[in-house]
């Protein structure tokens, strides 16, 4: 066991960040090629308008309120990826949290619309709502086995659906949308604390504060707690956890009611701010739930990486509107955002490929000094 | 065709970082031999054969076949110079018939259909001609461990292979099937293939192999004629010691009864019937039980029964006279039960946690490892482990942090066995814990059995092993199609005795 000097390369932190960036730069390469291939003449100032996104408004005002409502939209991002992250981290893959995400739309939608609820309870209902949703395929996968990829994109589209139909009842009769909080309800709006002055923005509220304190706490959970020991290790090895002792089965649905209940409260972060109202009309689930697949590994698996990896992606999204419509078809946007957000989901691999490389380096140096015998 | 080797390995090197796998190793492989590879876990015997297959490439050192010398860059280029290999763990596609497995990646074919008949022609020659008996025709999930290993030997044939190598082929086989492999290893010999056999298993060494070349420590030791040599012998060159055969006991002191199961019922999972059925026996304080019998005669759903695995159809068992018939694993655990599972990485282990943390798997909800608002005190785990490692000698990479996954199956094993005595349990449930060990660590193992014994606990060993069963426990008790077929003194019965009410040819009324 001799260990000279750690490879800096080596530090799983070190490697998490530089194939991260490594997968930005890949993504923006791409588009940039997109863009060139399409129209050579404003690629280059399309790419760099989606990167420099609100940081091009020239008045300071206009660009601290854009940078207020790209955190805004963070927000629910953060959230499904931290669900997603949560329910990974106990070896299970959250596909449903575009359903319970739309569980916690209609949660905190109906009751601030129709039963003209507080912002806390709202919150609580919408976070309960996600949970339930996400229980029936921990229950699935407890009992029956069932695999969860399968039963929470089924129940994506069932939530979509119900979502449409219940939020029916509260929209605005000259529109699609649902109506809005400050004409109906504004004791659900949620506080802000002050921090809408700080942005000269009225949607930046306290949810963005919480969103952050709860990925510190989700890191905490998973590392320093028994009960993150338990739930890893019954999504490592379920069979072991058995045998130890652990509830495997509960703890399998315990961890998606968490992820579930996430998911729903990111919902209710962003609705509740009356930033966005729901359109009644959607045939597609809210993509912040597959997003926020890509946010996490991004985020090199990391609560905290997350953050950044969430903010990212929703500011790369936002910036994609800021590319020249006249010279591009207006699919353009989707296009580039999706395209660096698929890049994004490649942040294993790239770690995997550094590996090799450094593990190839290793054997070359050994090779080079023969001279050098190992102990035991 | 001058050289009277098939294959020579002459002064292989091979280097891991902090490590050297393979320091000089000298392997030469006449024509027509069974040729014993003989080693602890981590004496470089599979790094050996990684370089032979191309899968690593040696810094110094040579290979030549029929005295030529060779470049094997991947296993490709093995199998175009005739080498071939059986797996510990077999590579079979289970829902493929035994024909469509030995025919994979080779299928005969004209413009891309598939001619089975010709292949099928072969295999039935081949079977015939070196005794492997098996259906072409069965599904690979439906047969026997044993004739999985002749298909995969089938494998090699078809392929033309000459040089054989057996990767530990004895570790999955029944008492009756080992003897099978040894005289279908004899009939290869005969017909002039080159066998290459690993393993740790002297008697089946002395049994079939002319020479025999032993590893340790990464270093070449010798190469010795099995004739002329005894299993003595070889285990202390495996070893670097003299390894003690006969098992210090000291004399009995019986105590009261620990475990008392009375009419025990388990459901199979595979089939109709019950797994076990209607058992009735007790392990008292100072002795060592231990239930023999040929694997898949109900011991595993026995043992998941009495541990909590699985739920009894009837029965009830008493662990120090409190019925816990009904009780969660979690509190058998804690009420003074230790299990050392048959599979170490299904249950024992959690393969992507930390060793430290794997120690303890069975305690960290205890005072001493998580504090009352429920955070783990990492402090006290880690010293917690570095004394567990220190005591049982646990050998890892990189010690309490290694992960289980990247630690040797001895040292799993001792991770597992220092957890699970380290609670001090008033009663030892092992199962075959010797799985897999080689010499000096099955050594090892038995002595804790009899330390536990002889302080005056109870321990239950299940083991397939009739060496171990002789040797190990106080009273034998042997199982046959889930039922206890008879009770024997080690010292006054032989393993042929045994043997007969393993296989169901005899029994006696038993109640104990």
């Amino acid at each position: 066991m001799s260990k000279e000097k750690t490879n800096f390369f080596k530090k799983p932190g070190v490697q998490s960040l530089i194939a991260s960036l490594i997968c930005i730069i890949l993504g923006l390469l791409i588009a940039f090629i997109v863009l060139l291939i399409i129209n050579p003449q404003s690629a280059f100032s399309s790419i760099s308008n989606i990167i420099k996104n609100f940081f091009w408004f020239k008045n300071p005002t206009s660009r601290l309120k854009y940078f207020g409502e790209t955190l805004v939209k963070t927000v629910p991002l953060l959230m499904c990826a931290l669900a997603v992250l949560f329910s990974y981290k106990v070896g299970l893959f959250n596909i449903g949290t575009p359903g319970q995400y739309c569980a916690g739309i209609v949660a905190s939608l109906y009751a601030a619309l129709k039963w003209q609820l507080g912002w806390i309870p709202c919150m609580l209902l919408a976070m309960i709502a996600g949970a339930l949703l996400a229980s029936i395929v921990g229950v699935l996968k407890a009992y029956l086995n069932v695999n969860e990829v399968i039963s929470g994109i089924m129940l994506n589209w069932i939530c979509l659906y119900f979502t449409n139909s219940t939020l029916t009842a509260v929209k605005n009769p000259s529109s699609k949308d649902t109506l809005t909080l400050a004409s109906t309800n504004k004791g659900a709006l949620l506080p802000t604390l002050g921090l809408d002055k700080l942005f000269k923005d009225k949607y930046v509220t306290i949810a963005i504060p919480i969103a952050i304190l709860i990925a510190v706490i989700i890191m905490i959970v998973l590392d320093k707690t028994k009960f993150g020991y338990e739930l890893k290790a019954t999504g490592i090895n379920k069979n072991a956890a058995k045998y130890c002792g652990m509830m495997e089965k509960s703890n399998i649905i315990v961890t998606l009611v968490i992820s579930g209940a996430l998911a729903g409260l990111g919902a209710a972060f962003y609705y509740l701010t009356d930033f966005e109202q729901w359109a009644v009309t959607s045939s597609t689930v809210p993509a912040m739930g597959f997003n926020g697949i890509a946010a996490t590994f991004l985020g090199g698996l990391n609560p905290i990486g997350t953050i950044f990896s969430s903010y990212f992606i929703t500011h790369i999204t936002a910036g994609g509107a800021f590319v020249d419509l006249t010279k591009y078809s207006s699919q353009i946007t989707d296009l580039i955002s999706a395209l660096i957000i698929y890049l994004c989901g490649f942040v294993l691999f790239m770690k995997t490929v550094m590996n090799n490389i450094i593990r190839k380096n290793e054997a070359t140096k050994n090779e080079n000094s023969k001279n050098e015998g190992g102990k035991n | 065709m001058d050289s009277p080797y098939a294959i020579e390995m002459l002064n292989i090197t091979k280097r891991f970082p902090g490590i050297v796998a393979n320091d000089n190793i000298t392997l030469q492989l006449k024509r027509g031999e069974i040729h014993a590879l003989l080693g602890e876990n981590g004496a470089g015997k599979s790094t050996l054969m990684s370089v032979l297959f191309g899968l690593y490439q040696p810094e110094e050192g040579v290979i030549k076949k029929d005295g030529k010398e060779v470049k094997i860059n991947d296993p490709n280029d093995a199998n175009d110079l005739g080498i071939g290999m059986v797996h510990q763990h077999f590579k079979l596609v289970e829902c493929f018939t035994v024909l469509d497995n030995i025919i994979l990646g080779v299928e005969p074919n004209k413009y891309g259909v598939l001619q089975k008949d010709e292949a099928r022609k072969k295999v039935i020659e081949l079977s015939k001609k070196y005794g492997l008996m098996v259906d072409p025709d069965a599904k690979i999930e439906d047969i026997t461990v044993g004739m999985q290993q002749r298909t995969e030997i089938l494998k090699m044939l078809y392929r033309d292979n000459e040089i054989l190598i057996f990767d530990e082929p004895t570790a999955v086989l029944t008492p009756q099937e080992i003897d099978e492999l040894m005289q279908i290893m004899r009939n290869l010999k005969a017909e002039g293939k080159s066998i290459l056999f690993i393993s740790h298993k002297l008697a089946e060494i002395m049994a079939v192999a002319d020479r025999c070349t032993i590893l340790r420590k990464g270093k070449y030791i010798g190469t010795v004629e099995t004739k002329g040599t005894t299993a003595q012998e070889l285990s202390s060159l495996m070893v670097g010691r003299n390894v003690n055969f006969h098992i210090e006991k000291q004399p009995q002191k019986l105590g009261d009864v620990v475990l008392e199961i009375n009419n025990m019922t388990v459901a199979s999972k595979t089939h109709k019937n019950n797994a076990v059925k209607n058992v009735s026996l007790k392990v008292r304080a100072g002795e060592i039980v231990c239930i023999a019998g040929i694997d898949g005669n109900g011991q595993s759903e026995f043992v998941h029964g009495l541990t909590g695995l699985e739920p009894l159809v009837s029965g009830d068992i008493k662990l120090n006279g409190m019925d816990i018939t009904k009780a969660p694993i979690r509190k058998r655990n804690t009420s003074g039960m230790s299990h050392i599972p048959e599979d170490r990485h299904k249950h024992g282990l959690v393969l992507d946690y930390s060793l430290e943390n794997n120690l303890v798997l069975q305690t960290y909800f205890l005072p001493e490892f998580t504090s009352k608002a429920g955070f783990l005190k990492k402090d006290n785990i880690r010293h917690y482990a570095e004394k567990l490692i220190e005591e049982y000698d646990v050998r890892s990479g990189q010690g309490p942090v290694t992960m289980a996954r990247a630690m040797s199956g001895g040292n799993q094993q001792k991770a597992i066995i220092a957890r699970e005595i380290d609670k001090d349990p008033d009663l030892l449930v092992a199962v075959q814990p010797t799985r897999g060990l080689d010499v000096g660590a099955i050594e090892f193992v038995h002595k804790q059995l009899i330390d536990r014994r002889d302080s005056g606990k109870a321990v239950l060993l299940i083991s397939l092993e009739l060496d171990e069963v002789m040797d190990v426990p106080d009273r034998i008790l042997v199982m046959y199609e889930g039922e206890i077929v008879g009770e024997f003194d080690p010292k006054k019965t032989t393993q042929e005795e045994l043997g007969l009410y393993m296989a169901g040819a005899k029994r006696m009324e038993v109640r104990s």
